[in-house]
């Protein structure tokens, strides 16, 4: 191999190897190029995002640490705090689904042991092909069972998150995973490296040539060959990364270590260069005294090791004898590899001699790619395609049915049943809800936390749905009680080198900037994952959102679920556009992803979220769900289901909304989409206090009364609630294409 | 209802995950919580001993198979030989089993999937350390999660354990397979109990059920004994 072909293989374009000559005054050995082809990657570097991210607003008053750490983090009260951060495994999970979503989990759990919190929820955003092809049953299959087998073990309860399927995902599937930790305020560490002479503690496992260059694989698309860097993906042990997590809490509350880092991508050259990056100093590693599971490692392959369940800390002299000593209580190997110096470079020993020595702010300053944001052709296109040219349907019982039953909208219990949700015994809200609710011990404190993602509609409108992606998360939160703090986030996206992948990354930023500074919801962390292409194209641009909130009184939060007979259904809304354009019924019933999706109002959104927040946290309100997919009448059937009692409708509203939303139109009527909606169920004699909180100029009418056994709808829809249920109530693991509804 | 000093241990093996679970749980009945290292062949004075869920070390080779082994065991195994009241909730229930405490053994659901629901179950048998707070024939709703938790014992086994009033629980609503719908067994002298199902998620008003403690505080009226 020529030099050329050498660092193109690693990665590494023409001109950045011509900037890092520039840099070092001389040519990098190849163990150098390997830190430079893994540290300047877009997954270390961002190289194509990070001008984007500027946008993003990332300060608030509850604001303790925003991004550049390995976990944002927000405060609750009382002296608690939440750290949490999403992150990628696409590219591992699509050569190996079980392995690759294990250990997505496992990085996830231990950027929050990092900022020294105690991990106590994971949820994950996953997004596959359709189920009617055998590959991608497969891989679904196999990340719900990587996701439980290593979630389940490690301890921390997988307490929610969201799966949709679409074509655009077959062959590259999105495994996103999500934790929060939680933290005194002032137990919080950083990854700062300091103190010249300090020692460098590596803990955990030992070091294996798994995922060497996993980073840069993660960096560049899926082809035919990508089957053949199945090498490439990192083998999970939750055993040993519950006993990680013992120990580094254990180790944190005996005041023992100066900085705590995680190894993730690119292992021990990635986190002592930002570690020394961060400090303003330098860190010197020997290769040789890094404890190994195999013979014959070169220097750089330990180095760029991503062997999973491996923490390094910088200790001072004389704590390293009890740091070592609780590694070994733990059953972890621990070991001195290195130190603290002055010089400002990663260097890397191999015994005494030196292999290899880079300036650490070199490795953490990667070069950065601005590009022209040019409108991509499709758009025009997918937009001017009428979503009501389509014939409508003659059986709307039938039409419910099919929702109901389709994967993107049909009840998610086979998959969350898999997953314990309960271990550590905080969960209030079990999954299934718009969002999961976890009480804080020991206070009457609670946290809610929500992931969500609108592909179908970030394709058809990047800004629109980057803003009304941020706008579910906030109405999620919202319906079950909960005061939306700040937000993490994962840029799952094709090829920022395309016209269409850039120009999809910008405008989703752009619209999530604008909804996160209309609501007041900062972003303190996040990841970018670039490059979701596969021969067949790009993925559907997916920003997902995970948001966490406040509950000052966790014992007041609402469920989606109808409580009591005879309740009244009230509808709330913003007076948004309804519309069949990229909805779901338009994709499950014509088979299109297609027209131009309503536009949210940004501040009709956040007043309506936070008026329907209030009803819940006054006690109010006790029954709430957010309108979404599918529209009313889906939402108002999942109320019917998650209750038990179902739901008639008033005489005369259906004709009200074949003449006014409908526009004439009964499918635009029963399954049109919009902005800003939630259905709330209250007590009749409670109708008067509803109407006081909403106000004069909230948009709001009584819609139906809760009772009896199936879903009514004036005379277009009639159906049974044991029907429904067989409908939605599918095994997603069963046989392929499942409850298919045909009668 | 007070736990008037009782000591009651909850061991912790590597792995062990429903460890702090048990000692909040124990804590809130008003017992003392007392925490036995897996490393230290010392009950610590316990008057009654939880062995916890989780995935003891790794669940590697078969779950409970190592932990069996664990220096604490022996002392626990002492105890339980010399009437002392151990409990086992799910991987506790597999260790225990491994450990011969209890007969039968757990086989992987028969779904083939790990399961975590919540489950109806009866109290069957009343006459045990673990259980005497309750009616018999009492029907609890308990939270399961597990993917080895599918009874099994040879048809001599299991007529016995019938026979002798043994089956401390039995599901309403099978959700892996067990034979006899078992949950829940207890050894001859009655004093270990090993159950799938999780009390001591269902501890706490905050979450939504105390069924899972009214079970637990069995135990206060009998170490006072």
């Amino acid at each position: 191999m020529n030099l050329q072909e050498t660092y193109t293989s690693l990665g590494l374009s023409d001109f950045e190897y011509d900037r890092i000559l520039e840099l070092l005054g001389r040519a990098p050995n190849y163990l150098e190029l390997s830190l430079f082809s893994v540290m300047w990657s877009e997954h270390c570097g961002y190289k194509n995002s990070r001008p984007l991210l500027r946008r993003f607003p990332n300060s608030g008053l509850r604001v303790l640490q925003g991004p550049g750490e390995n976990a944002g983090v927000v405060e609750v009260g009382e002296g608690w705090a939440l750290a949490f951060k999403v992150e990628s495994h696409n590219h591992p999970s699509a050569v190996e689904p079980y392995e690759g979503a294990a250990t997505g989990v496992g990085g996830i759990i231990r950027d929050i042991l990092a900022m020294g919190a105690r991990p106590v929820a994971l949820l994950d955003s996953l997004r596959f092909g359709p189920l009617g092809e055998e590959r991608n049953r497969y891989l679904f299959r196999e990340v719900v069972r990587g996701i439980g087998g290593y979630g389940n073990a490690v301890g921390v309860p997988t307490v929610g998150g969201e799966v949709e399927f679409a074509g655009a995902y077959s062959g590259n599937p999105l495994v996103n995973a999500m934790c929060v930790g939680l933290i005194r305020t002032e137990d919080l560490v950083r990854s700062r490296a300091t103190g010249e002479g300090n020692l460098v503690v590596l803990l955990g496992s030992k070091t294996g040539r798994d995922g060497i260059h996993g980073a840069t694989f993660a960096s560049d698309e899926l082809t035919e060959e990508s089957e053949s860097k199945r090498s490439n993906v990192q083998v999970g042990d939750p055993f040993a990364e519950k006993m990680l997590i013992e120990c580094c809490l254990k180790l944190l509350d005996e005041s023992l270590l100066v900085s705590l880092q995680d190894l993730g991508a690119a292992g021990i050259a990635s986190s002592a260069s930002e570690m020394a990056a961060k400090g303003g100093v330098g860190i010197e590693v020997d290769a040789e005294r890094v404890p190994l599971r195999e013979t014959g490692m070169e220097p750089y392959e330990v180095v760029i090791s991503e062997s999973q369940e491996r923490m390094l800390a910088v200790v001072e002299p004389d704590k390293v004898g009890r740091v070592l000593g609780l590694a070994e209580r733990y059953g972890l190997v621990g070991a001195v590899i290195g130190r603290v110096t002055d010089h400002g470079e990663l260097r890397v020993k191999n015994g005494g001699e030196t292999v290899g020595s880079v300036p650490a702010e070199y490795l953490a300053d990667a070069p950065v790619y601005e590009r022209e944001v040019v409108r991509p052709a499709y758009l025009d296109e997918a937009r001017s395609s009428d979503p009501e040219d389509y014939p409508q349907p003659d059986d709307y019982n039938l039409v419910l049915k099919k929702m109901l039953a389709h994967p993107n909208l049909c009840s998610r219990r086979s998959i969350f049943q898999q997953y314990d949700h309960q271990v550590g015994v905080d969960t209030v809200i079990l999954p299934g809800a718009d969002a999961a609710v976890m009480r804080i011990k020991g206070t009457n404190l609670g946290f809610a936390v929500t992931t969500d993602g609108r592909g179908r509609h970030c394709y058809l409108d990047p800004r629109g749905g980057g803003a009304a992606t941020v706008a579910e998360a906030y109405r999620n939160l919202s319906c079950v009680g909960a005061e939306p703090v700040a937000i993490t986030n994962c840029l799952n996206f094709g090829s920022p080198e395309k016209t269409e992948g850039y120009y999809q990354l910008a405008e989703c930023i752009e619209g999530m900037a604008q909804a996160c500074e209309a609501f007041g919801t900062p972003i303190v962390s996040g990841n970018a994952s670039l490059y979701n292409e596969t021969e067949a194209g790009a993925v559907y641009p997916t920003p997902v959102v995970g948001m966490v909130g406040v509950l000052e009184d966790v014992s007041r939060y609402a469920t989606p679920g109808f409580k009591r007979e005879g309740d009244m259904v009230v509808v709330i809304g913003s007076g948004s556009r309804v519309s069949l354009a990229g909805s779901d019924y338009l994709e499950v019933v014509h088979g299109r992803v297609a027209g131009e999706p309503p536009e949210p109002n940004l501040d009709a959104e956040k007043k309506i979220a936070d008026l329907v927040r209030e009803m819940v946290r006054s006690g109010l309100v006790d029954t709430a769900h957010d309108i979404s997919g599918g529209g009313e009448f889906v939402a108002a059937a999942k109320m019917a289901l998650a209750g038990g009692l179902g739901i008639e409708y008033m005489e005369g509203e259906f004709e009200r909304r074949l003449a006014g939303q409908g526009r004439g139109r009964a499918d635009v009527a029963l399954f049109g989409e919009e902005h800003g909606a939630f259905l709330v169920a209250v007590p009749w004699e409670r109708w008067a206090e509803l109407r006081d909180a909403l106000g004069g100029d909230v948009g709001h009418y009584r819609t139906g009364t809760v009772g009896g056994d199936s879903v009514k709808v004036g005379d277009v829809i009639d159906v049974k609630l044991s029907e429904l249920r067989e409908a939605y109530e599918r095994d997603l693991f069963g046989a392929p294409g499942g409850a298919e509804v045909t009668h | 209802m007070g736990g008037g000093g009782v000591r009651l241990g909850v061991t912790i093996f590597p792995g062990s995950n429903c460890d702090r679970d048990a000692l909040y749980a124990v804590e809130r009945m008003g017992a003392e919580p007392v925490e036995l290292w897996h490393a230290d062949a010392d009950l610590k004075g316990s008057d009654a001993v939880i062995v916890p869920g989780g995935f003891s070390y790794g669940d590697y080779l078969r779950p409970g198979a190592i932990a069996r082994f664990a220096k604490v065991m022996a002392a626990l195994e002492d105890f339980a030989r010399s009437g002392g009241p151990v409990l086992g909730v799910c991987n506790g229930f597999q260790v225990l089993t491994e450990a011969h405490l209890l007969p039968g053994a757990l086989l992987r659901n028969a779904g083939m999937r790990f399961v975590c629901r919540r489950v109806r179950v009866r109290v069957e048998a009343t006459e045990t350390p673990w259980t005497s707070s309750c009616e018999p024939g009492e029907e609890l709703t308990l939270p399961v999660a597990h993917n080895e938790g599918n009874y099994f014992a040879d048809p001599v086994t299991l007529e016995q354990i019938e026979a002798d009033d043994r089956v401390v629980l039995r599901y309403l609503e099978n959700p892996n397979g067990s034979a006899n719908d078992i949950a829940g067994v207890c050894n001859e002298d009655r004093n270990v109990v090993g159950i799938m199902p999780h009390p001591e998620r269902a501890s706490d008003p905050a979450l939504g059920s105390e069924e899972g403690i009214r079970v637990l505080r069995s135990i206060l009226a009998e170490a006072r004994v």
